[in-house]
């Protein structure tokens, strides 16, 4: 909802020292090329927003210490090159060479037991020394902010962090989500096991602590439509034609 | 009242018995949870039904600071009250706009126009 009083004066510009860390607005989400990735589901969708979502609002927080010979700067810069090789086996994300960077597009082609690979993305909306942040388009499982980040804690150890506030998108992952184990697979797990393999490639053997909060046990039911839109069900529908295509 | 920690400054303006204004200075990051949460109380009574966002001080806002604004959203939803903003820079409306916060929180230009709109 935007309302604009016509004739009123905006809020000057100036320059902010946020200003390079964010993304620019976009309507629905460019067309990349990513070697070796299936790529779908991404091109032409828009972002979807926690407010756009379905299923019930959630704020995880999972988070690891990785030892004091790293600062959280270092952390962050080589989780943003290196981001798909702390993820577990199975789940793969496909970004520029360069890494993560506001406005760049990852392309996820993610193992769902019982099911064809699904193919989604995500949109880094937010980068900086100590922090990044990804929102996903529609028909991804997952609508709203999620941020990983790192800071040194009250021990002095450097701590890496990922946090969700994210509703599941429609009402299908809703279900999905509801289901112990392959809720837990498709989400929990891969931050826990990613932030255990990003520990360990600094050395460190450490627990995963997390926090789980539904913030609103309320269901969108205006957003239910967002199923149109399912990478899972669209990624199960593709496959029979990719594998004509190849053929 | 002021509700001030770090690098964030909350101060709240109680308009009539139905809308309040919360004037954001300086950041919202993760860390100004609790300067928001509380002013968001303070703002807040019984029969408030539109609490407004003055962002004309705000200087810095990174990713947490988003999430925050999507945890109050939730909050002022669930108290039926409407959640609107003013002063937000052509930067910070693009922020809004990539975040699509803005379809969520009603934007406007200026504190007459949002108190406007809070009584529409």
């Amino acid at each position: 909802m935007e309302e604009r009083t016509e004739g009123a004066t905006a809020a000057t510009a100036a320059p902010r020292r946020d200003t390079g860390h964010w993304a620019k607005p976009v309507a629905r989400l460019a067309a990349v090329e990513r070697g070796g990735a299936l790529n779908a589901n991404v091109a032409g969708r828009r972002i979807n927003a926690a407010a756009g979502g379905f299923g019930r609002l959630f704020q995880k927080t999972f988070s690891v210490q990785v030892g004091s010979s790293v600062t959280p700067q270092e952390l962050i810069s080589i989780w943003k090159t290196r981001f798909g090789e702390f993820w577990p086996k199975g789940q793969r994300m496909f970004l520029p060479a360069s890494g993560i960077a506001p406005g760049e597009v990852g392309l996820i082609n993610a193992s769902i037991p019982g099911t064809p690979t699904m193919a989604t993305g995500v949109l880094v909306i937010y980068a900086d020394d100590e922090s990044f942040s990804f929102m996903s388009p529609e028909g991804h499982p997952f609508a709203g902010p999620l941020t990983f980040s790192a800071h040194v804690d009250e021990f002095g150890f450097t701590v890496a962090q990922v946090q969700e506030l994210t509703r599941a998108s429609d009402p299908l992952w809703e279900l999905a989500m509801m289901l112990p184990i392959l809720g837990e697979r498709m989400q929990n797990d891969l931050w826990r096991q990613t932030l255990r393999n990003l520990a360990l490639s600094f050395g460190a053997d450490a627990n995963v602590h997390e926090r789980i909060v539904c913030v609103d046990k309320r269901r969108q039911w205006k957003n239910a439509k967002n199923i149109f839109y399912n990478a899972g069900i669209r990624s199960g529908l593709g496959a029979p034609l990719r594998l004509f295509r190849r053929r | 009242m002021t509700q001030a920690v770090g690098k964030s400054d909350m101060r709240v303006r109680r308009i009539d018995d139905h809308t309040s204004i919360v004037e954001v200075r300086g950041e919202i990051t993760a860390a100004s949870e609790k300067p928001l949460m509380d002013a968001y109380a303070e703002a807040s009574g019984a029969k408030t039904r539109a609490v407004i966002l003055d962002f004309d001080g705000l200087e810095y806002m990174n990713s947490g600071g988003i999430g925050l604004l999507v945890t109050l959203l939730v909050r002022a939803n669930r108290q039926k009250q409407r959640l609107a903003a003013f002063g937000l820079n052509e930067h910070y409306r693009q922020i809004f706009e990539l975040t699509r916060l803005d379809e969520a929180i009603g934007i406007f230009d200026d504190e007459a126009s949002a108190l406007a709109g809070a009584k529409a």
